[in-house]
């Protein structure tokens, strides 16, 4: 137990070394660290959104939306079809996760469904025998399209938060409909919330000019149009003016490629451009209705109707609408990064200003600077010179706890801190074991080295058997844990690896070489 | 050379197990307590488990938490609490859930903003929904109980079973009394609070798995010694051990508790507690849960002496 070959000797000395230099990167700045050689590790500890402020969002995508959307997309096709085909029909409808249709006439059934069989491959046709057809989407379908949703929502809420400049931002997809937003720095996350909250789906229509505005307004609108609400700045929500627009999309959004908010005699607008496809289908649309009004909506709100007072050919145009600067700037941010495919629900929102982070970074450096004195100063008390061996492991189990993060990537939150003080305080428990089985053994007279040498031998099962069960309660709550939480498991964990392998080893060389070099005559102990 | 000073003089004699129906009845007692704590007052959940919004807003001046508690019953969003935090210009608001899902509790903090006006910066804004608020709760709660099925497995394999329902049952006494004091001071019970007791759990443990070697150890050494005497004696090895270790894992835990910062003082409250309870069971009640297991004996002698003492 107290030999150590000199290539041990060197191992023990190399990891101490090499935790040193590596938990020194945290010392340096972020240029220092970029001007590292590059076969050198450039890693540092993250600090969690609780220390550095920040904003944590854990979003949901809407999901069941798309799949609406794509019945909806269906019953569109299926009165078409039935309409070309002249067949007559009943009871068009959304039931559930299926359309469903009545063909009323018995002779005219089969040639419906034949037609609707082949109108999407990814769906099942049946019919009963009341000349009911259902059309389902395949359970493959539906979940590609999910899938590609949020796939596609993570991509749009990218280059959103791209183009607000925010720092570092994470984005991350989670399990099968959610996305995770982190964005360090944040304090107030009100705008970014707005920002990714909105659809923004843009599309133009037609104002139905000939419907009767009494009847649509009463909700029994012309078939084909809509009534939405227009969008008024004095108006409370929900009671603002409304406007019956027709439902065909003359051009939508999708077509943009760019936007920006820009000035019309002193008023904030929105100028924006087409591609060569949505140009021209925007010049044939207002070459062919000068003098009626287009009305520009937005997620389902009209957000100004002006006149077509001649057609615009060249593929670029401008929306007006008393805009403020600030909501001109976010539209034209909204129209270049595109729309969401689903609409999207905050689930869980977690936002600390820089101030507190600050704070709680100073709190936690204060507790580990009085926690580790104290645990320092009282095993010198109680060991003398055993404890002061003991915080010379102490302390480089800190250093390897520093490095091993580093090394990890791990994120340091305030729970993370709590987890190191505590370590701090659990760790010379290992120690506390070798020297209560020495100071057993020299009572029982043995000599120094005798003593010492069965110390750390009885010690080792002990010591192995309590960490391991911090070390299951560790991995745990890892597993089990979320968000800060994660950050108290990792310390902990990492904390009791490093307690065994600084016992194990640290300690047991400083007290080798301490027999050689000092051959007592009694264990101060 | 300085040797360090004993907190415990060697070779205490201490007859621990025959004390050990007070200690007995004395946790009994504390068990039940948190139970009917626990069954009646209930925890007070914070907002990771029940959901709703918290908001640490800091005022310019001294906060009056009367005309700021005005302005927010005055929205009409439920029960909401405002309580200092730290200094007087930091006020803690806890709304509850808001009906109407995720949607409804964005609405409630533009509310809140509007309401309180300019002039407050807040410093904490936690937003959490029905939907997440479950998931978080199940899984503290499955945390909890892994954790302590693993331990139980891993005891299971290293000791005997007699050790190991002794170890469980005093992990459980640990954990359970912890709970109880979150009850009776009706201190927030959140993702931390799980942080605490699984840390407790695997402590609680370890602490009993010191004394539970060492009796192991002497079993195997003095095959005829009375299993009340044998247990008296490895505590008495042990106490020394038991004391110092936590000992220093208290001064770590009082120096967080101190200086560590509001969102800590609970976590560190409950580690503190859980750890005097968990050095008091390891103590006085696990080893002397071993009289009424039927611990073997490897020879005939300690067999005898084993079934003698048994009560």
């Amino acid at each position: 137990m107290l030999y150590f070959a000199p290539w041990k000797v060197a191992a023990i000395l190399f990891v101490c070394a090499l935790a040193l230099a590596v938990a020194a990167l945290n010392l340096l700045t972020r240029e220092q660290l970029d001007a590292l050689p590059s076969w050198l590790p450039h890693r540092q500890i993250t600090l969690g959104l609780d220390l550095q402020g920040g904003s944590h969002l854990l979003l949901r995508v809407d999901t069941g939306a798309v799949v609406r959307e794509r019945l909806e997309g269906i019953i569109d096709s299926v009165r078409d079809e039935l309409r070309k085909a002249r067949i007559r029909y009943q009871d068009l409808a959304i039931d559930g996760s299926t359309v469903g249709v009545t063909i009323p006439d018995p002779e005219q059934r089969d040639e419906a469904r034949t037609l609707l069989r082949k109108l999407d491959p990814d769906t099942d046709v049946g019919m009963n025998s009341d000349g009911r057809i259902r059309i389902t989407l395949s359970e493959r379908a539906v979940q590609q399209r999910e899938s590609a949703a949020v796939d596609q929502s993570l991509e749009i809420i990218r280059r959103r938060i791209d183009e607000t400049g925010v720092r570092e931002p994470t984005i991350q997809r989670q399990g099968a409909d959610r996305v995770l937003v982190q964005l360090p720095g944040l304090d107030d996350p009100q705008r970014i919330k707005a920002l990714i909250g909105k659809t923004a789906k843009m599309t133009f229509h037609l104002v139905d000019e000939e419907a009767n505005p009494g009847d649509a307004l009463a909700g029994r609108p012309p078939p084909g149009s809509d009534v939405l609400p227009l969008r008024d700045r004095r108006a409370q929500p929900g009671q603002e003016p409304r406007i019956v627009v027709k439902k065909r999309v003359m051009v939508s959004g999708e077509n943009l490629i760019d936007a920006q908010p820009t000035f019309d005699q002193g008023q904030p607008i929105v100028s924006f451009r087409f591609d060569a496809a949505g140009g021209k289908r925007f010049g044939d649309a207002t070459s062919h209705n000068v003098g009626k009004r287009l009305a520009i909506v937005l997620d389902g709100q009209v957000i100004s109707a002006p006149n077509i007072r001649e057609p615009i050919l060249g593929g670029s145009g401008v929306i007006t609408g008393g805009f403020t600067v600030a909501e001109a700037q976010d539209l034209a941010l909204l129209l270049r990064a595109g729309a969401l495919p689903a609409p999207l629900t905050v689930l869980e929102e977690r936002t600390v200003g820089p101030g507190l982070g600050a704070d709680s970074i100073e709190a936690g450096k204060v507790a580990a600077v009085v926690g580790s004195v104290a645990v320092v100063l009282f095993m010198i008390i109680f060991y003398g010179l055993f404890g002061l061996f003991a915080n010379v492991a102490l302390a480089v189990n800190i250093l390897l706890i520093i490095a091993g993060m580093t090394l990890f990537g791990a994120t340091l939150t305030l729970p993370g801190i709590a987890g190191i003080v505590l370590t701090v305080g659990m760790a010379v428990d290992s120690n506390v074991l070798i020297f209560e089985h020495i100071r057993e053994e020299v009572r029982g007279g043995r000599t120094p080295i005798s003593a010492i040498e069965a110390g750390f031998r009885r010690a080792m099962t002990t010591i192995i058997d309590a960490n391991l069960t911090t070390l299951i309660a560790g991995i745990l709550l890892y597993v089990f844990g979320s968000g800060t939480i994660r950050g108290f498991a990792v310390t902990l964990s990492i904390g009791i690896i490093t307690t065994m392998f600084t016992a194990v080893t640290v300690t047991r060389l400083i007290v080798t070489i301490w027999l050689r070099r000092a051959q007592p005559r009694f264990v101060p102990i | 050379m300085f040797r360090g000073l004993r907190v415990v003089p060697p070779d205490t004699k201490i007859r621990f197990m025959s004390m050990h129906k007070i200690n007995f009845a004395l946790s009994a007692l504390m068990v039940v307590a948190s139970i009917v704590l626990f069954a009646v007052k209930g925890l007070n959940y914070g907002i990771d488990f029940k959901g709703g919004i918290l908001l640490e807003a800091h005022t310019e001046q001294a906060a009056d938490l009367a005309v700021m508690r005005g302005k927010l019953d005055a929205l009409g969003l439920g029960e909401v609490s405002l309580q200092t935090f730290g200094s007087e210009n930091d006020v803690l608001i806890r709304i509850e859930e808001q009906e109407g899902g995720e949607a409804a509790q964005q609405r409630a903090i533009s509310l809140v903003r509007e309401a309180l006006g300019a002039g407050v910066r807040y410093d904490r804004v936690e937003v959490v929904g029905p939907q997440v608020s479950s998931e978080l709760f199940w899984n503290g709660m499955y945390a909890l109980g892994a954790s302590i099925i693993a331990i139980v497995i891993y005891i299971w394999f290293r000791f005997e079973w007699q050790f190991g329902i002794a170890a469980v049952l005093a992990e459980v006494h640990d954990i359970v009394s912890t709970v109880g004091l979150f009850a009776l001071l009706g201190m927030e019970f959140n993702l931390t609070s799980i942080a605490a007791l699984l840390t407790l759990a695997g402590y609680s443990i370890n602490d009993t798995v010191v004394v539970f070697d060492r009796v192991r150890e002497n079993l195997r050494k003095y095959k005829t010694m009375p299993l009340r005497d044998l247990l008296d004696m490895s505590v008495n090895q042990t106490l020394s051990r038991t004391t110092m270790t936590s000992a220093t894992a208290l001064l770590a835990l009082f120096a967080l508790y101190v200086f560590g910062g509001e969102v800590l003082r609970g976590f560190s409250l409950a580690m503190i507690w859980g750890i005097v309870i968990g050095t008091y069971s390891s103590i006085f009640v696990a080893s002397a849960l071993l009289l009424y297991m039927n611990v073997r004996r490897s020879s005939g002698a300690g067999e005898a002496a084993a079934v003698a003492e048994r009560p």
